[in-house]
């Protein structure tokens, strides 16, 4: 949270914004009633990947529902982030079939080897590592989601030489 | 625009007549499964042979759902002939084509799966792996739609309800609630705005069985909510469905749109009084959003917390009115009590649980997929017949029904028979239908712990035994895996398990101490194994070093 500048700054008034508009129209939809506002932090993280304390105002604002209580709902769903992901994602499902079939072994061998917990970006912002509750690919077991693509019967080596491809591409010209 | 009945046989006749028209009909399942092995290029790849071959008038490429059997895939079967293709990669897509009409790619061949299919019994997957889950035209030449005409036309609102009670169908969400009592409450509410909501928050790690529905065959689930809605007198409906499950969103979000612009939903349904509408809601990744109460709460934009019950939500649920509530697995299965009737669904499974269910099977088992069994199947039929038994020669030690709320049900009870009550005996819960195998290389505790860590990171935090006591029992589970705990801690986990259990307001509390329970039960010795002799036979735990034990 240490990207906001002050807590009093006003609402940003980013309606020229392109990607402000998927958002307005979201709150559009609903009439700009509180209701809307799971729906609209969804549009919200959606546009910029993450949700930041100036998003959260202006949504607060816009559906005018008190920001204590958009930031309870923001932070009380795990599907929200309030971080920004860095330039890969690497998803480890942690769900009941994927932890029988070793995907605890599979995190630890990532973490071991880019230095970096759960949840947490590498700091050089090229991988961000997260875990998943299920993804439902069970039958697919360990399973994980590589930049927005799920593949599933993974091993530590297999998942180690994906993200070491990522890296690699990038250190080319 | 409204339907009529002609329109829609016509529909039905025009689609029936085009798929009989090809010779060859190749199904290339497009379920989130086979999806992320790449079947989406195998179809690319099919249709463009095709093409080049030009046979595309006698041969049909259909993206389908789920096919069943997860663990080969990208899964495609070819019809009439009856093959079906595991594994196929581009490659094998001459191979396939070329093989048309006579005997199969022996290659790629799943060979015969008999024991995988004919012991199963479809009714809510009868249309996943046939129709294409994005072609409304597709579900309407199986009869779709036929249900909710002679529901609108033939019956009244109570006759529906009647034929919901008469067939024993119980919620399949996991606690079993009977949906024709469910129904009838709703109904009976004084007339005014009501509510239907379909829960797809299908939260229990280790369960895919609604995402395959709601990726296999949409339709069937708009169908029955409308149903219901007819029967207890509600005019919207809301899915409330998983953020995590885009592809399920996607196919949903397509369904609802073609069922508006045929007039399926909408106002005056087949020129009847009765309008319906359904909207989608989104999740955002909380498991204690499957409670009833939870999920009305996150609808209405506010955090997912339960509250009390009564007043239960068929009197007071979504914005204070009257709400049915059911599971997609239930409302899936209403189109099927409509067309043939509530005695035909009583009919089949055991005296207290009807009718069939689907359970995702996965884990340490050679079949991994999805089935439909009926209700009191064996688990070991599930587990050695279905599922072709353990991989790699190793020994079967439980199996886990019911995810988070749920128990591991060890060998001993293997021939126990599958339904609401049985389960319950041995201490483990329907559950929405997850059943992983676990094999000798499962420590009992560390799974106890899994859903422990589960449970206590998910707990809404309202109550305290819930918030505190799943914490508490965490870390008395971790000190035991860590080989740091007394005797006397086994006394202390089994009564804070018993506290948690009585006191919690939700059922995440109440039933988050189940995993316990049901391996201190059947596997103590795996406990005091980690206590007395500081061993983890399985090799899961790593016990600290001695110095450090208190």
């Amino acid at each position: 949270m240490s990207t906001v500048s002050s807590p009093l700054a006003p609402s940003p008034k980013p309606a020229e914004d392109r990607r402000w508009r998927m958002v307005n129209r979201t709150m559009r939809l609903h009439g700009h009633k509180p209701h809307a506002l799971i729906e609209t932090l969804h549009a919200v993280q959606e546009s910029f990947g993450y949700l930041d304390l100036d998003s959260l105002r202006y949504v607060a604002a816009a559906l005018q529902v008190p920001l204590s209580r958009v930031f309870a709902v923001a932070t009380f769903y795990h599907y929200f982030s309030m971080k920004p992901l860095g330039d890969h994602t690497c998803v480890i499902c942690m769900g009941t079939a994927c932890y029988i079939g070793g995907a605890a072994g599979i995190l630890e061998k990532v973490q071991d080897a880019y230095q970096v917990a759960p949840g947490e970006t590498t700091a050089d912002n090229r991988l961000s590592l997260v875990t998943a509750r299920c993804l439902g690919s069970c039958g697919l077991a360990p399973a994980g989601v590589f930049d927005g693509k799920v593949a599933g019967k993974l091993s530590p080596e297999g998942v180690l030489e994906k993200l070491g491809r990522w890296t690699h591409h990038d250190d080319d010209p | 625009m409204t339907m009529t009945l002609e329109e829609l046989q016509s529909i039905a006749r025009i689609e029936q007549d085009r798929q009989q028209g090809y010779a060859h009909r190749i199904h290339v399942c497009i379920a989130a499964g086979c999806l992320s092995c790449q079947s989406g290029s195998v179809m690319e790849a099919l249709e463009k042979e095709i093409g080049r071959r030009g046979i595309e008038h006698w041969c049909q490429v259909k993206g389908v759902g789920c096919l069943g059997l997860c663990k080969g895939g990208p899964l495609i079967a070819v019809e009439p002939a009856g093959i079906l293709y595991h594994s196929v990669q581009v490659g094998d897509v001459t191979d396939i084509l070329d093989a048309l009409g006579g005997n199969s790619v022996p290659r790629i061949d799943a060979g015969n799966q008999a024991y995988f299919f004919e012991r199963q019994q479809k009714i809510v997957l009868e249309n996943c792996g046939r129709i294409d889950p994005e072609r409304i035209e597709d579900y309407i030449a199986t009869d779709g739609y036929a249900a909710l005409y002679r529901a609108l036309r033939d019956m009244t609102p109570r006759e529906v309800v009647d034929q919901v009670v008469a067939s024993g169908l119980r919620g399949r969400g996991g606690a079993g609630f009977p949906t024709g009592l469910k129904w009838t409450a709703v109904a009976k509410a004084p007339e005014g705005d009501k509510y239907v909501i379909c829960n797809a928050d299908e939260g229990d790690p280790g369960a895919f069985m609604d995402r395959s529905v709601l990726e296999s065959d949409p339709q069937r689930v708009i169908e029955g909510m409308t149903i219901a809605g007819y029967a207890v007198g509600a005019n919207r409906g809301y899915i409330y469905v998983r953020a995590e499950y885009p592809l399920a969103v996607k196919r949903l979000r397509t369904a609802i749109a073609q069922a508006e612009r045929l007039g399926l939903l909408g106002k005056d349904i087949f020129n009847s009084p009765f309008s319906f509408d359904i909207k989608v809601r989104l999740g955002a990744g909380a498991f204690v959003c499957g409670e009833e109460t939870a999920l009305i709460a996150s609808i209405e934009g506010r955090l997912g917390r339960p509250r009390p019950r009564p007043p239960f939500p068929a009197e007071f649920g979504l914005w204070g009115r009257p709400t049915l509530i059911n599971n997609v697995e239930t409302f899936a299965n209403v189109r099927s009590i409509v067309l043939k009737g509530g005695d035909w669904f009583a009919g089949i499974g055991t005296a207290k649980s009807k009718g069939t269910k689907v359970f995702a099977l996965a884990g340490r088992v050679c079949n991994t997929g999805l089935i439909e069994v009926p209700m009191g199947t064996s688990l070991r039929e599930i587990v050695f017949d279905i599922g072709g038994g353990i991989p790699e020669g190793r020994r079967f030690k439980a199996v886990q029904t019911g995810g988070p709320s749920g128990g591991c049900i060890p060998e001993a009870h293997l021939d126990m028979p599958v339904d609401y009550e049985s389960l319950a005996q041995v201490g483990s819960i329907m559950g929405s239908g997850g059943m992983i195998v676990m094999d000798e290389s499962a420590c009992m505790v560390d799974v106890a712990k899994f859903f422990i860590e589960f449970c206590m990171s998910e707990s809404c935090g309202k109550c305290a035994p819930c918030r505190v006591g799943t914490a508490q029992i965490h870390q008395l589970l971790s000190k035991i895996s860590r080989g740091d705990a007394g005797p006397e801690d086994l006394t202390l986990l089994e009564a804070l398990c018993d506290l948690v259990r009585h006191t919690s307001l939700c059922g995440l509390g109440q039933t988050a101490p189940n995993p316990v329970l049901s391996t201190l039960r059947y596997f103590r010795d795996e406990y005091t194994a980690h206590i007395a002799e500081r061993t983890c036979s399985a090799g899961a735990c790593r016990m600290a070093v001695p110095e450090e034990a208190l």
